[in-house]
This record gives C-alpha cells, sequence and structure tokens, in this order.
C-alpha cells in the first residue's frame, strides 16, 4: 500500500504542473484509494467516536425523499435577471461543482424562464398538432402516455450558457454563475414522428412551429428534418415526470440543438412551409457579428467542456494530490477526447473518460493532479467525434466578435492561487 | 378517490392499454382527437412574415399610443426608450457592424419583420396579462412602435395587407448558421 502511495506521489507528472497521467486510473484501485490520504499518527489518536446516531433508531421515512440537511447547499441558483425585469423572467442554473457523474437531479435542472413558471393542471393540458396536415389532431397528457416510449441520455445547454465568457472582464460568477445552465437527464417520452405521422404531414412541409403553454407562449421553429428525426415528446425525466420548470407535463426535445429551441409546457406543434421568424429566432438567439450580420438558427451546441472540481466556488485546502473533473458535450455526437492543462495551454494531457459515452450525452473526465501549492491555470479542451474542438476564447472571439451573445464554448481558465483560491481568468 | 381506488384504476389501465399499444403500433395508435377550426382558432396565434395568420382589423399610430400609454410604457418607458425593464425598443438604427461599438438592437435597427412584432406582442405581451389585446389594439401599438422607429408614416393604417408590407431595416442583416460559424 505504501508502495502504491509513493508511486503516485512521486510519479513524474505527464504534463507541465504536476498533471499526472490518465493510465493512474487504472494502475489499481489501491493507489487511488489513497490519493491525499496521510495515516493519522497511531499515538495520541482518539478512538472512533460513537455518535448518537450510532445508538438509537430515529428520523422520518418521508413519501418523497430529499437530500440531507447538510447538503442544503445544493442548490440552483446565480440565476441573473436584467435588473428591473419582472420576476418571472430569468434563469436558475445548476450547482455544477457539488455534483458528479452525468445525470443532473431533476431538482437541480437548470431553466430558463420568460414568464415565470405555470401551473398546469395534466389533466387540462392538450397538445394541438395541426397547420400542414391531413388530420389536425389533439392529445391528452394521457392519451400521449399509452403511446410506446424511448428513454434517452441527453444533455440539455441553454443557446445563451457562458454567454458572460464574451465581457471584456472574467466574470467570477463561479462555474455556477457562468457555465450552470447545462443540465443532463434521461429522457422518457414520445417520438415527435410517430404523432407527425398520424397527423400526416404534408410534404411541402419543411418546418414546424413550436409553442409553450406558458404566459408568453414561447415560440420556436424547427426544420422539419430534426422532427422527424429524433425529436421527443419527454413526459418523463429521470423516471418521474418532467419537473415544472423544465416544462411539466410535456416538452419539446431536440438532442443536440440549442434549449431555447426545446419547448417547454408543449401545447402546440404546427407544420409550415417556412420559419415563422418568431422573436426568439429574430430579436434573440442570433449572433451578430463585427460585420453587422447575424446568423440565424444557430442550431448546434458545438464541443465544450469545463472543470467542475476544482471550480472558484471550491477552496483548495493545501498542495498534494487531488482529482481534477468535468464535464463535456457535443450537440454533433458525442465527446471522444478531453485534454486537461494546468499552465494554461502550454502542455496538455488526455483525461480519463468515464464510461463509452452515450451519443449527445454529457462525458465526465477525470484526472489526478499533483498540486505543488504553486500559481496554476487550469484548463480543459472536448474534440468531438465529428472532429470539432473547443476553441480558446480568442479564438471564438476572432471568428465571432465580441457581440454574438450566444453559443459560448470557449476554454475556460481557472488560476489557482497559492493560497489556493481560484478565480477565473483569461489566458 | 382514494389512493387504493386510484392504484387500481392505474394499474387496469396499463393493463389495458399495454395489451392493445403494440399490437396497433403499425397502423398508428390514433390516440389524438379530431380538431376542429373552431377548436384550433383560439390557439392559432402565429403569423408568418408574408402575413399569413394575420386577423382582421387595423390601427394607427395614434391609437397606438392610447394603447402603449395605457398597458407599455411602465416597463418600455416613454417613446420605447426602455424604462423599467431596459431594453429600448426604439433607436439604434445605424449601429451595427460598426467597428468597436456595440450594436443596439431595437424593433427598428434589428427586427427582419414587422409580422414578428405583432406576434410576439400577441402571445407574450402586456407582461401581466398576455393574450388581452384585441386585433385592432395589436395592429395600433404595432403601428406606434414602427413609426417610433421612423418604418411608417403618423397616418399609416396597419392591417393584414399593409403590416407584411413594411420594409424593417435590417431585413437582409441574417443568414442562416452553418457549422463552423
Amino acid at each position: 500500500m505504501s508502495e502504491d502511495r509513493s508511486e503516485l506521489h512521486e510519479a513524474a507528472p505527464v504534463a507541465g504542473n504536476g498533471l499526472l497521467g490518465r493510465q493512474a486510473f487504472v494502475r489499481g484501485a489501491t493507489a487511488l484509494a489513497t490519493l491525499g490520504y496521510v495515516l493519522r499518527q497511531p499515538a495520541g489518536a482518539e478512538p472512533l467516536p460513537i455518535q448518537p446516531w450510532m445508538t438509537q433508531p430515529n428520523g422520518p421515512v418521508l413519501p418523497y425523499d430529499r437530500p440531507s440537511r447538510f447538503e442544503s447547499n445544493v442548490v440552483r441558483g446565480a440565476g441573473d435577471r436584467q435588473p428591473g425585469s419582472p420576476i418571472g423572467v430569468g434563469n436558475i442554473k445548476t450547482p455544477l461543482h457539488l455534483l458528479t457523474g452525468t445525470i443532473t437531479p431533476a431538482g437541480l435542472h437548470h431553466a430558463r424562464f420568460h414568464s415565470g413558471i405555470p401551473d398546469i393542471d395534466p389533466d387540462k393540458h392538450e397538445l394541438l398538432i395541426h397547420g400542414m396536415v391531413k388530420r389536425p389532431l389533439v392529445f391528452t397528457v394521457e392519451a400521449l402516455s399509452r403511446y410506446p416510449m424511448e428513454s434517452h441520455i441527453y444533455f440539455h445547454e441553454c443557446g445563451g450558457n457562458s454567454e458572460i465568457m464574451y465581457a471584456d472582464e472574467p466574470s467570477q460568477g463561479g462555474v455556477q454563475g457562468i457555465h450552470g445552465q447545462v443540465s443532463c437527464s434521461e429522457w422518457t417520452g414520445v417520438r415527435l414522428a410517430i404523432l407527425m405521422e398520424e397527423a400526416g404531414v404534408d410534404p411541402k412541409a419543411t418546418w414546424i412551429l413550436a409553442e409553450g403553454a406558458d404566459a408568453s407562449a414561447m415560440t420556436r421553429s424547427v426544420p422539419m428534418d430534426k422532427v422527424m428525426k429524433d425529436a421527443l415528446i419527454a413526459l418523463y425525466q429521470n423516471g418521474e415526470r418532467v419537473m415544472p420548470s423544465v416544462g411539466y407535463p410535456m416538452r419539446l426535445l431536440l438532442p443536440g440543438f440549442e434549449g431555447n429551441m426545446q419547448v417547454k409546457w408543449l401545447r402546440r406543434i404546427k407544420a409550415l412551409p417556412g420559419p415563422t421568424e418568431s422573436r426568439d429566432e429574430t430579436s434573440k438567439y442570433t449572433e451578430t457579428y463585427p460585420d453587422g450580420i447575424s446568423t440565424q438558427f444557430n442550431l448546434y451546441i458545438e464541443a465544450k467542456s469545463v472543470i467542475t472540481r476544482p471550480a472558484p466556488e471550491l477552496k483548495m485546502p493545501g498542495p498534494g494530490l487531488y482529482e481534477l473533473s468535468g464535464l463535456a458535450w457535443s450537440g454533433y455526437g458525442k465527446v471522444n477526447k478531453v485534454e486537461v492543462s494546468a499552465d494554461g495551454g502550454k502542455s496538455w494531457t488526455e483525461a480519463h473518460l468515464e464510461g463509452p459515452g452515450s451519443l449527445l450525452a454529457m462525458t465526465r473526465f477525470r484526472l489526478p493532479w499533483r498540486w505543488d501549492g504553486g500559481p496554476a491555470l487550469l484548463q480543459s479542451r472536448a474534440t468531438d467525434n465529428t472532429g470539432n474542438v473547443q476553441p480558446t476564447r480568442a479564438q471564438m472571439l476572432a471568428k465571432r466578435g465580441p457581440w454574438a451573445n450566444y453559443h459560448a464554448n470557449c476554454i475556460t481558465t481557472w488560476s489557482v492561487a497559492p493560497s489556493g483560491d481560484v478565480t477565473h481568468v483569461y489566458a | 378517490m382514494s389512493t387504493r381506488k386510484g392504484l387500481i384504476a392505474a394499474a387496469l389501465l396499463l393493463l389495458a392499454t399495454t395489451g392493445s399499444a403494440f399490437a396497433d403500433t403499425d397502423r398508428g395508435l390514433n390516440l389524438g382527437h379530431l380538431a376542429s377550426p373552431g377548436e384550433i382558432s383560439p390557439w392559432d396565434i402565429d403569423v408568418s412574415p408574408d402575413g399569413t395568420g394575420l386577423p382582421p382589423g387595423s390601427g394607427t399610430p395614434a391609437q397606438g399610443l392610447i394603447v402603449y400609454t395605457q398597458k407599455c410604457v411602465v416597463c418600455h418607458g416613454v417613446n420605447g426608450a426602455g424604462g423599467t425593464f431596459r431594453t429600448p425598443l426604439a433607436g439604434g438604427q445605424g449601429t451595427l457592424g460598426v467597428p468597436g461599438k456595440r450594436p443596439v438592437k431595437t424593433i427598428g435597427s434589428f427586427w427582419p419583420y414587422a409580422t414578428s412584432v405583432f406576434a410576439y406582442i400577441r402571445r407574450a405581451m402586456p407582461y401581466d396579462s398576455p393574450k388581452s389585446l384585441s386585433s385592432d389594439e395589436l395592429y395600433a401599438v404595432t403601428a406606434y412602435l414602427l413609426q417610433l422607429n421612423g418604418l411608417i408614416g403618423q397616418n399609416d393604417v396597419m392591417n393584414a395587407q399593409t403590416l407584411p408590407k413594411v420594409l424593417m431595416p435590417n431585413r437582409n442583416g441574417f443568414k442562416p448558421w452553418t457549422r463552423g460559424d
């Protein structure tokens, strides 16, 4: 055991500033188990305590369990709201730094909302499919629940996530505040294509309009080929009904596309010969380039990753062995490589990717790091299976300019100071 | 209904549906009901750039100023300058593509279609009572906002025929996103 520990403590770094090879993970569980631990000196150590909960039965059993009261800091938040805008307009973000694995607990899924969270009675909610179809149809929630369902693990990211990366000065909002508008769930529901076929879509209908039942009736246009390929009417999220802020009782899922198009509280689908050019696909969710031209229908989320631990919210307790960990995703397919740097991008090494990773789901990456207590600049860079590589911030700005606002997928840099404080810097 | 009865009912429903659902898949379950035009009408509120979906009715900028003063100015400010909600609705023309200058995006400077303005107000505004304006009020307040941006004249009437013809300055300022942008 002591040999294993010394192996990790003394292993030669494979990249600058103490990054150890991902192979350390396969050298043996014992080596990992000793990461950062030091045996207590036998002399003077107190006997392990008998705690009150060890000697008495306790606690009610809740019909619906909730996290321990000691986990009360694990909440959504860091939402931003335009000063003075109405209470119901804004977003609430996932605490990425406090979670691991790839599935976001349903109650911690990020949410963007434009007129609050509607309190929808599922017995009164209906989905209308009409427009250029032979048979306009209305489905109740109960009727949709009888269709064959599918489950898929998909990430969901707001098109405006990480928008602050375009700002002149690096945001100190932490990984939650900067990147917390991305989550990942197992979604279960009915393929929209099945319903469209029942309605009988006119071949000349190349787009649909999708509209929500919220007070703002969020409206987006979606290309018909996406609708027929893999669009899902999601009724369940991680095995239970979709949460209210995530679209209860049903929402549209367009795997890999920007979140805003995946209309929540879905009430209407209309087959059309073209997009309706709604407010949220013209005035918003378009990227304005330096020449004044704006790109529209920025459908896909591109390759992206971020280190979630360490993060600005988590102060480093002192030099030693750590596990760097984070999330990576791509709307084009799946992430097949994440590289990590501890010296601001001068040198890189590949992180360990957990699991085989399914298409359009999150990938968790991990890498051992021996922090010597000196300044470090931590970065991650994702590459997807189509060759899409996550750009540096400078590359992103060179291409899109500073006012594109949306789809910020550039590399994030966390600066670790000798004090253990972690801050966001541009590097 | 008691929980127990509810559970039994749910279980029976599940049995009934799993029995038939998969047998019927080939020809479709057809569990929706056919919607009549009268049923669809209250929800059919979108408007396309060519004007499809615009309702009968009309309004002028002067009429729109009355609606705006009653229902919009609290948030959007006098002359659409941005009030409580600080997004200006007017101005900003000529600020797109100016080196070193952040674009000021308003209806007049940025929105490519006048129909989108009408459709957005129709579905989402006023914020605290969306879908409450009459068609005449919608045409009027849209006319006011277009006039405020210098896009139509003081006496121009907006209706299903005239609104789609309003030339928006940034009409050609968009291109479809392609991979690599």
